[in-house]
């Protein structure tokens, strides 16, 4: 939020709107939440109130970021995302799970694979209506699931291999 | 396997091929509605590339019928099942495809004059599929002086430019980069659906399967749906 306001001062409803529009996706932002944060950031020295129209209320009040706020925003983007490694999956645990029981592991990864698949061909479909940040979001989502894809292919390869390990 | 009906143009059923001791097929069926975009997955050596060049009739299966809009190919002259190649399929490849000699505008025109078309016509209209997948300018290149997307999108432009019922792609995508395959898939899905045209493309990249209608899953040689369109 802190981002969006480098942009120029808003209300807290702009900023709303703004942010939904841009990263909502499927979790548009509750008016609690941006006001509370507004709250915090205000407290922070990160934005200032910048006029008021008449009227009165907090969705007239307008927040504009602070000198402190943009080097704030300018460190979070450097700082990269810790990469996430997976390596509690609940795939795996109902693969390794399947083994355990002597049932067939098949039957897991190829439901797993039809759902995956399904959610791809829906992000492609999206993806080919939309506009230019629509392929973006969508992207990231199917170069995510395309992994799991991978995992499960390489997964199935190796069933009989990793049958013998889990049995008795 | 899926419910035949109307809409029913190939259908490739109980295919078997091998060319040693071990099948390549063993028993592969496939179905294709007019205008549907049907993936075939599955591992390397599996059998895709044998399904599609049975049901393209580029191969002989050793048993299992193709039919293509009702006519059983195996029944066919081979010089009337040529000409159904050359009029109604269009084929994308990975690579190598394009003939080097030939100029690309050439290369796009090859199936109309192969099929009597003469070379003004030809070309002309080369040149019109060769704009709508943005390579109308390296019209006098030859393959070699070109990059492997701006390649492969000459090779779509062939294999569209009879406006064929069937364009069959075998990993399409397979040698370019991520941004540039999704834009050949774009454009080959894109074109196919403008002109109703079916297709089979053979991949085991998801992501470009992830464009299809429907796909299919080869494994050792017998193929299983894996989802069927409603
Ligand atoms: N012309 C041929 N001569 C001999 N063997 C062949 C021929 N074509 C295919 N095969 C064999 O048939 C089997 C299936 O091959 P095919 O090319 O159909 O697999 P594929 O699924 O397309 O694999 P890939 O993903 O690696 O392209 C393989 O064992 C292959 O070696
Ligand atoms: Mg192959």
């Amino acid at each position: 939020m802190l981002g969006l306001l480098e942009t120029g001062p808003r209300h807290g409803y702009d900023l709303k709107r703004v942010y939904d529009e841009r990263f909502g996706q499927d979790r548009p932002l509750a008016y609690g939440q941006v006001y509370s944060t507004l709250s915090r950031l205000l407290r922070n020295g990160l934005v200032e109130e910048s006029g008021v129209e008449p009227g009165g209320g907090p969705e007239r009040k307008r927040y504009a970021i602070t000198d402190a706020g943009v080097t704030d925003v300018s460190e979070w983007l450097v700082t990269p995302e810790s990469p996430q490694t997976y390596l509690q999956s609940a795939m795996y645990t109902k693969v390794v799970l399947a083994l355990m029981s002597g049932r067939d592991a098949n039957e897991v990864l190829d439901a797993q694979r039809t759902a995956h698949l399904k959610s791809m061909r829906e992000l492609t479909s999206r993806k080919q209506g939309g506009d230019l940040t629509d392929q973006l979001i969508c992207d990231h989502a199917l170069f995510h699931l395309e992994a799991d894809l991978r995992w499960l292919e390489l997964t199935a390869a190796r069933l009989s291999e990793l049958g013998g390990q889990f049995t008795g | 396997m899926a419910e035949r009906d109307d809409d029913t143009l190939l259908v490739g059923s109980e295919l078997r091929k091998s060319f040693g001791p071990t099948p390549a097929l063993d028993g592969a069926g496939l179905m294709v509605r007019r205008g549907e975009i049907v993936a075939v997955m599955g591992p390397s050596g599996s059998g895709k590339s044998t399904l599609l060049h049975c049901l393209a009739g580029i191969v002989a299966p050793d048993s299992g019928t193709v039919t293509f809009d009702g006519q059983d190919l195996a029944a066919m002259r081979d010089r009337d099942r040529s000409a159904l190649r050359r009029g109604a399929f269009g084929f994308v490849f990975q690579f190598g495809q394009l003939v080097p000699e030939l100029s690309c505008v050439e290369n796009v025109a090859l199936p109309m004059r192969l099929g009597g078309t003469r070379r003004k016509q030809a070309e002309a209209k080369a040149l019109e599929w060769m704009a709508r997948l943005e390579v109308d300018h390296l019209g006098g290149k030859r393959p070699g002086e070109v990059s492997g997307g701006q390649a492969q999108r000459v090779a779509i432009a062939r294999a569209l430019v009879t406006e064929p019922k069937v364009v069959f792609a075998d990993e399409p995508t397979g040698a370019l980069d991520s941004f540039n395959g999704e834009q050949v898939m774009r454009l080959l899905v894109d074109s196919a659906r403008e002109t109703g045209a079916s297709v089979v493309l053979v991949t085991h990249e998801a992501r470009v399967a992830a464009y299809s209608d429907r796909e299919v899953v080869v494994r050792d040689g017998r193929t299983r749906q894996v989802e069927l369109v409603s």
